[in-house]
């Protein structure tokens, strides 16, 4: 550690051999890291939202399919789930299909990971709503179905807007994992945050990798902070009056 | 199409190496990580301001960034710092063990805090120090009634290990990743890993929420 030479301008450095500079590489990785993780992160909430009410219908058959769903993506390491994707599933598809998505399919790396961490988090998702919806009293939907509601009207317009509130705070959580989450993705190739660093430090300027380690690390702590920030303000603007105390306000 | 799920068969001693390489990582990591968040938690629930600020950002702060980047770090540092090459397989070990405490940490905090005003003070009055009373009064009750807690995260843990994968290290996901590019035999090997993972992590799940239902019915 005694002769480590220290160099923080090395970000605005540029990089051998091409007219780029360090700092763009890692805009551009923060820029694939917040697409990954926002497509990732609305394919979940649909998913998960879908998925988690269907675990709470009186139907056996839709309950305990949506459970095995859950169950699937929950036990199985992200990294995997990833590789199976897109390592395995063009080979296990029909021929024609399988040669598209080798083939012809937009930018593969970024849409397998969008849709892979996507479908890893609305298992998540999945388990915050039906929590949330099994915090209610069953009194609610009672007095829905009471109201001459139909089940989906109940779920429409009584539980899952109760429901989606309670859960805002584990679902921040859930929202910051994904941007963690996300870095996984360098796995299939995807040039997001942590594969640029990953790529500087390793061939470009190895005599520093602390001070681009440093950046990055603060680039994702910005990024957990303001992902934070902006769920708290939601939960104060959807906030029921008298009802669910905001955060304990 | 054809499935050579012998492939699997022929480099299972392989695949086994590196699946006890997973294993030692997931129970050396619970371990430290247990007793260190055990520590960072009584820290953060000092009154002392220094300790308990120190103990919150070293929570917050492995919260808030990924595990592959934390993972990068130490693969880097160490080397750096000692001047050894340890190798990425040993680097995991003090990666995962310091990332993971702080996870444990949150758990052992919640357990702490649920153990009533009461019992702490009634710990004091029988003239128990600070270190009296955590030994044998706050923790032995926090630590049972989180136990269910702290081996979820040690499953998500288990999973988590196969992120070492990213540095070059032989744990199970390596093991095969190695073995696939070799053999060319992606599907086998991957799908393989796949239920190996499922099988392990889905039946230590349904444990520990039987393991959940009987402690609850105790208390």
């Amino acid at each position: 550690m005694g002769h480590y030479q220290w160099n923080w301008a090395i970000v605005f450095e540029q990089v051998a051999g091409t007219k780029e500079y360090y700092y763009q590489w890692l805009i551009t990785g923060l820029g694939w890291t917040v697409a990954t993780a926002l497509c990732a992160w609305v394919l979940a909430l649909v998913l998960g939202s879908l998925v988690g009410t269907l675990r709470t219908v009186p139907n056996k058959w839709l309950a305990s399919l949506a459970t095995c769903y859950v169950e699937l993506f929950r036990n199985i390491p992200l990294i995997v789930q990833l590789f199976l994707w897109f390592y395995v599933l063009p080979e296990v598809l029909p021929k024609s299909a399988g040669f598209w998505m080798k083939q012809d399919m937009p930018m593969p790396e970024f849409i397998t990971a969008a849709i892979g961490l996507g479908l890893f988090t609305s298992a998540r998702v999945a388990e915050q709503v039906r929590t949330g919806i099994m915090a209610l009293s069953s009194g609610q939907k009672n007095a829905g179905l009471a109201l001459g509601f139909t089940l989906p009207q109940a779920y429409r317009y009584v539980i899952l807007p109760m429901a989606f509130r309670i859960v805002i705070p584990p679902m921040t959580s859930e929202f910051m994992n994904v941007f963690k989450n996300s870095a996984v993705a360098l796995a299939i190739g995807v040039t997001e945050l942590t594969f640029q660093m990953r790529q500087i430090t390793g061939e470009y300027a190895p005599g520093n990798p602390i001070e681009v380690m440093t950046i990055v690390s603060v680039i994702y702590l910005i990024l957990a902070f303001s992902v934070n920030r902006l769920m708290a303000l939601i939960e104060r603007r959807t906030q029921v009056p008298g009802y669910i105390s905001g955060g304990g306000k | 199409m054809d499935f050579d799920f012998a492939a699997v068969r022929n480099s299972a001693d392989y695949l086994w190496q590196g699946f006890q390489y997973s294993l030692s990582l997931t129970a050396f990591a619970t371990c430290f990580g247990i007793l260190f968040g055990t520590l960072l938690a009584m820290a953060r629930l000092s009154s002392i301001k220094s300790l308990n600020w120190a103990a919150s950002a070293y929570v917050n702060l492995f919260r808030s960034i990924p595990l592959l980047l934390v993972i990068f770090w130490f693969y880097i540092l160490v080397p750096l710092m000692t001047g050894v090459q340890v190798g990425a397989e040993k680097s995991a070990y003090l990666t995962f063990a310091i990332f993971e405490a702080a996870y444990f940490c949150e758990i052992m905090r919640a357990g702490i805090q649920s153990i009533s005003k009461g019992q702490v003070a009634a710990g004091y009055a029988m003239g128990f120090t600070y270190g009296q009373n955590m030994r044998y009064v706050i923790l032995p009750q926090a630590f049972r009634n989180v136990v269910p807690l702290l081996l979820t995260q040690t499953i998500i843990l288990f999973q988590d290990t196969s992120l070492v994968y990213v540095v070059g290290a032989t744990d199970l996901l390596g093991a095969a990743s190695k073995v696939a590019n070799r053999d060319n035999t992606p599907i086998e090997m991957y799908v393989s890993v796949a239920i190996i993972y499922l099988v392990i992590s889905f039946t230590l799940s349904r444990l520990v929420k039987q393991l959940h239902a009987k402690i609850a019915v105790i208390r």
